[in-house]
């Protein structure tokens, strides 16, 4: 295995990815699809589990809406009406949700959309375990605010998964499949649990590398993160602002 | 894909924010504050064995608008060499992209929790002619803060007074050589009111722009909120001190409305603050030596140049100023009448 230790300098920042306000703009239609990709990998999730609490739909209903909320930015060319200076995406897309879902109800045109969007795989049986397990208590969520921070925080948790994805990859890719255990072990499952010294001893390797690797790792999992969330964002103020909110403050 | 619960998104937020300083001479110790560009953090210096305080940008943009405005910072505080000034020592970028600098660590509080138990009125008073001596010389050297307010002067373990945060700093000729071009250095930040200016956890909301608007409410001069940034020169300054003078003769009463912050204000007192508070910068002080000429003349009982007295107002004054000699005359005088009316009973 390559040796892990981090080399100042090494790994620097990669070209920044366009964001997706440019790209579904782009008269390059591979271009403007996976624009759409990225939107939909980042968002389905909160929107089908926005949906789920702050329109009190079953499932499969749930998951109609979801499919055809993206159809319908797709279509209606949504994110080309977005305007980055009166706002968040974020917020843009949670309105569009809520003006879709209020729409399909007077239109009485709910349809059964099979296939997934966008070639973006969506596992919507693990978005309900996740809602029936960790988040789904309605009474804990009572008023309109309250569900803003929570499409708020599952849209954060969505972005951290997916980047925990991507650095699972670039580890991978890296020859760093030992980094990214670690970092799973101690940041992903037991920084309360467990030490650096028992991670140490476990991998028998020095503290000083089990250190270096997590600093490596965060250090990653920081930038893949923030390529992400530039991507998603429509403006450099809004990314700043995001990248404080993502990393800064507290969450609500 | 794997679920991160609540309790790991926010580990991960944590340790993700920690800067990276794999390859510099510095060690992490604590997160003191988070400001508008970035956090502030206190370090050891390895190899001077001291500790610094490390501020450092939130986002990995080395030659972004922020990334300049942190750069032009640690430039300006390197151009200001004075002891109510908080000294720089190093500009840089960490392994993870984001611009930091290290200055002198200061272990003291901010002046609005500083002055809460010092009663004394001229106590504050020569407090505030310790910062006036700071920003007038920056002004010699050419530099406006554009953001004075009690959050950004610290009071150290020694009575001594810093003037802190110059992120929005402007050099009224020329600039400070930036290591990137794109920066502008009249761009201003608005902080909302409301939101606290270093509390950690706070996300201030920033706008920036040429001529947008900028400072704290209540501290910046008239043209500063109209974002007249291209006409602003020394007497802004000056606006911002007299709201922070007024902020030390009447922060003892916590609700204070404008008639118990009068009836509180002694008339010379108030009259240096107004002066210095006008809405037109032709009424205000020309310079901060003059506002703090007029602060002195007030601590050594002199008339002030901000208000004309009344005969009997005078007579107060000369009266609080020469008291023991007065009185020991008074008593004097006294002493002799009782002699000769006992002398010749």
């Amino acid at each position: 295995m390559r040796e892990e230790r981090f080399q100042p300098g090494d790994d620097r920042f990669p070209p920044t990815r366009r964001s997706v306000i440019e790209a579904v703009r782009s008269i390059d239609a591979e271009e403007r699809e996976r624009a759409l990709e990225s939107l939909c990998a980042a968002y389905w999730k909160p929107i089908y589990k926005y949906i789920r609490l702050r329109w009190n739909r079953p499932a499969d209903e749930a998951q109609d809406l979801t499919q055809g909320f993206f159809i319908e930015v797709l279509e209606r060319e949504l994110l080309e009406k977005f305007d980055p200076k009166k706002g968040r995406l974020r917020t843009y897309l949670r309105v569009c949700v809520d003006s879709f879902v209020s729409n399909e109800d007077k239109a009485g045109r709910r349809q059964k959309r099979g296939g997934n969007v966008a070639h973006v795989a969506l596992d919507f049986a693990a978005a309900e375990e996740e809602l029936g397990g960790a988040v789904m208590d309605p009474a804990a969520i009572p008023s309109p605010e309250s569900l803003e921070e929570f499409f708020e925080k599952e849209w954060l948790r969505s972005l951290f998964s997916l980047a925990v994805e991507e650095l699972h990859q670039f580890c991978v890719a890296r020859e760093r499949e030992r980094t990214f255990r670690l970092f799973e072990a101690y940041d992903l499952e037991g920084h309360d649990k467990i030490s650096y010294e028992q991670l140490a001893k476990e991998y028998a390797i020095p503290v000083t590398d089990v250190t270096n690797a997590l600093a490596w790792a965060r250090r990653e999992f920081r930038r893949i993160t923030l390529a992400r969330l530039r991507e998603l964002c429509g403006s450099e103020e809004e990314f700043h602002r995001e990248a404080r909110a993502a990393f800064g403050a507290e969450l609500k | 894909m794997k679920f991160l619960s609540d309790k790991t998104i926010e580990h991960l937020r944590e340790a993700a924010e920690i800067p990276d300083l794999t390859g510099t001479r510095y060690r992490l110790l604590e997160r003191v504050a988070r400001g508008g560009m970035g956090v502030v953090y206190v370090a050891e210096d390895e190899k001077l064995q001291r500790r610094v305080a490390l501020k450092v940008l939130d986002v990995p943009c080395a030659d972004g608008d922020l990334a300049n405005r942190l750069v032009r910072e640690a430039l300006v505080l390197a151009r200001l060499e004075h002891p109510g000034i908080v000294p720089v020592h190093d500009v840089g970028t960490l392994a993870d992209g984001r611009v930091f600098y290290t200055m002198k660590f200061v272990q003291g509080q901010r002046l609005d929790q500083y002055i809460e138990p010092v009663a004394s009125v001229t106590d504050r008073l020569r407090i505030f002619l310790r910062i006036c001596d700071a920003v007038a010389f920056a002004h010699a050297r050419g530099v406006l803060h554009r953001d004075i307010k009690p959050a950004n002067i610290m009071v150290g373990p020694f009575g001594e007074v810093l003037v802190m945060d110059w992120g929005l700093a402007k050099l009224l000729h020329g600039d400070v050589p930036s290591h990137s071009q794109g920066a502008d250095p009249d761009a201003t930040i608005f902080e909302k009111p409301g939101q606290p200016a270093d509390s950690s956890g706070a996300a201030k909301t920033m706008v920036t722009g040429h001529g947008t608007v900028m400072g704290t409410p209540g501290y910046m001069s008239p043209e500063q909120a109209r974002g007249d940034v291209e006409h602003l020169d020394a007497r802004s300054d000056i606006f911002s001190l007299g709201a922070l003078l007024r902020f030390l003769l009447t922060t003892d009463s916590k609700a204070a409305d404008t008639a118990a912050e009068k009836r509180r204000l002694d008339k010379a007192l108030g009259a240096i603050c107004a002066k210095a508070t006008a809405a037109i910068p032709s009424d205000r002080y020309s310079s901060v030596q003059e506002l703090a000429l007029d602060v002195s003349r007030y601590l050594d009982g002199l008339s002030v140049a901000a208000h004309r007295e009344s005969l009997f107002e005078r007579l107060a004054r000369f009266y609080r100023r020469y008291r023991f000699f007065i009185l020991l005359i008074a008593a004097y005088l006294v002493m002799r009448v009782l002699i000769l009316y006992l002398m010749h009973r």
